[in-house]
């Protein structure tokens, strides 16, 4: 995560500066998951709709009935983890693209994989709790 | 570096409208960039008007003109004047190219806007400093590597091998597609940029070559690659009509290729 030295700052010769701490050798997983949980998503998404607007209006108990089939539930756990998966990647992007403070950098991307973890977890809870009928 | 106003020093401030050459029956106004490290004054756009009855129709001509016959302190690159060096690369009306290949006619409406190449430092006028775009092109370390013994006679290439390289080998390293990358402009340190990522996926792409893991080694990175974003800009952007979006899209399609 270190930023080559600054010209100003440095007497680091121009490749040295471009070479800098040498390649992460990372990168195309996140890069490769991006995608898969974008085809992930896009095939996800009616289902999803579907099962929503099927629970619109119902109360609890209903919900319980909708959510307790076995296929409901999978569809909608995968799509928590894609999606969970897909927001925590693109986030981390967006963080790498535009804050350049190390220090500040490193503390948002490791909340934004709390956040990600929590609310993948959370939601994971609620689709078993609910269709376990507890 | 993200920065959403120039720094003060950066900051345009008036200029100077120079007068309209005398006798001349037609005239077009040139808007051009000027910035003097030398007089600690912000950068200003001075006005020309160039007599097009006496000059070449590219705005580089228009440019030579003004340096001609106005303003002998008009400081750009320029060389070959046929589109082949790449040293008259600079922002036209708001795009980058070659200010030799396009036409000021092709410029509608009004003055023709000229500014530096977009985020890098000004050396003067419209000379951008590209050190540390050259350091990038000189990290992909653009030469044949084998470890084989070399031939008696040339490295032998098919014609279907040589054919994957029509769309990369024409690069000039003129600095439009990288300059006109917003991913380039906020993270130019540690992202590679178009050009030098076109450059090593032509390298890559040569059936010659005996390094190409070792290529692909030293690009995949979260930043020298994959701050590519796919926004396209370069592609438009390129004066010689290449698309480097695709030749990054085939390093990605390849650092895949070679996990999966």
């Amino acid at each position: 995560m270190s930023a080559p030295d600054t010209p100003k700052r440095s007497m680091r010769t121009p490749l040295g500066r471009v070479r800098n701490l040498g390649a992460a050798h990372s990168g195309t997983s996140d890069f490769w998951r991006q995608r898969i949980t974008a085809v992930a998503m896009t095939l996800l998404m009616l289902p999803v709709i579907i099962v929503v607007m099927m629970t619109l209006g119902s109360n609890q108990a209903g919900a319980k009935v909708i959510l307790g089939s076995l296929p409901i539930a999978v569809i909608m756990l995968l799509f928590i983890v894609a999606s969970a998966w897909h927001m925590k990647i693109g986030m981390q992007v967006v963080i790498e693209d535009y804050v350049h403070n190390e220090k500040l950098k490193l503390i948002s991307v490791m909340l934004n994989n709390f956040f990600s973890i929590a609310v993948a977890l959370a939601s994971t809870y609620a689709i078993i709790k609910i269709s376990s009928g507890v | 570096m993200v920065e959403f106003a120039l720094p003060k020093n950066s900051k345009i401030t008036g200029g100077k409208t120079w007068p309209k050459p005398s006798g001349a029956t037609e005239t077009r106004e040139f808007r051009v960039y000027r910035w003097n490290p030398d007089d600690g004054k912000n950068p200003s756009v001075d006005t020309y008007y160039v007599d097009t009855q006496d000059c070449g129709p590219m705005v580089l001509d228009g440019l030579i003109w003004i340096k001609n016959h106005i303003d002998p302190s008009l400081t750009f690159r320029r060389s070959c004047r046929e589109g082949v060096c790449g040293s008259c690369a600079m922002n036209i009306d708001g795009q980058n190219t070659l200010a030799c290949t396009r036409s000021m006619h092709d410029v509608k409406d009004g003055a023709v806007k000229i500014n530096p190449l977009p985020h890098q430092p000004v050396v003067k006028d419209l000379v951008p400093d590209l050190t540390n775009f050259y350091a990038q092109y000189a990290s992909i370390e653009p030469w044949l590597k084998t470890t084989s013994p070399t031939p008696q006679k040339e490295w032998k290439q098919s014609h279907e091998d040589r054919e994957k390289l029509d769309g990369l080998y024409e690069c000039i390293l003129c600095a439009c597609c990288s300059t006109s990358c917003p991913s380039y402009w906020w993270n130019s340190d540690r992202y590679l940029g178009p050009a030098a990522l076109l450059q090593a996926n032509r390298w890559v792409s040569d059936s010659r070559d005996e390094a190409t893991g070792e290529r692909l080694d030293n690009l995949e990175d979260p930043f020298r690659l994959y701050r590519c974003h796919t926004i396209m800009n370069c592609s438009k952007a390129c004066p010689k009509g290449l698309n480097p979006a695709e030749a990054i899209a085939e390093l990605k399609l390849k650092m895949v290729e070679r996990q999966i």
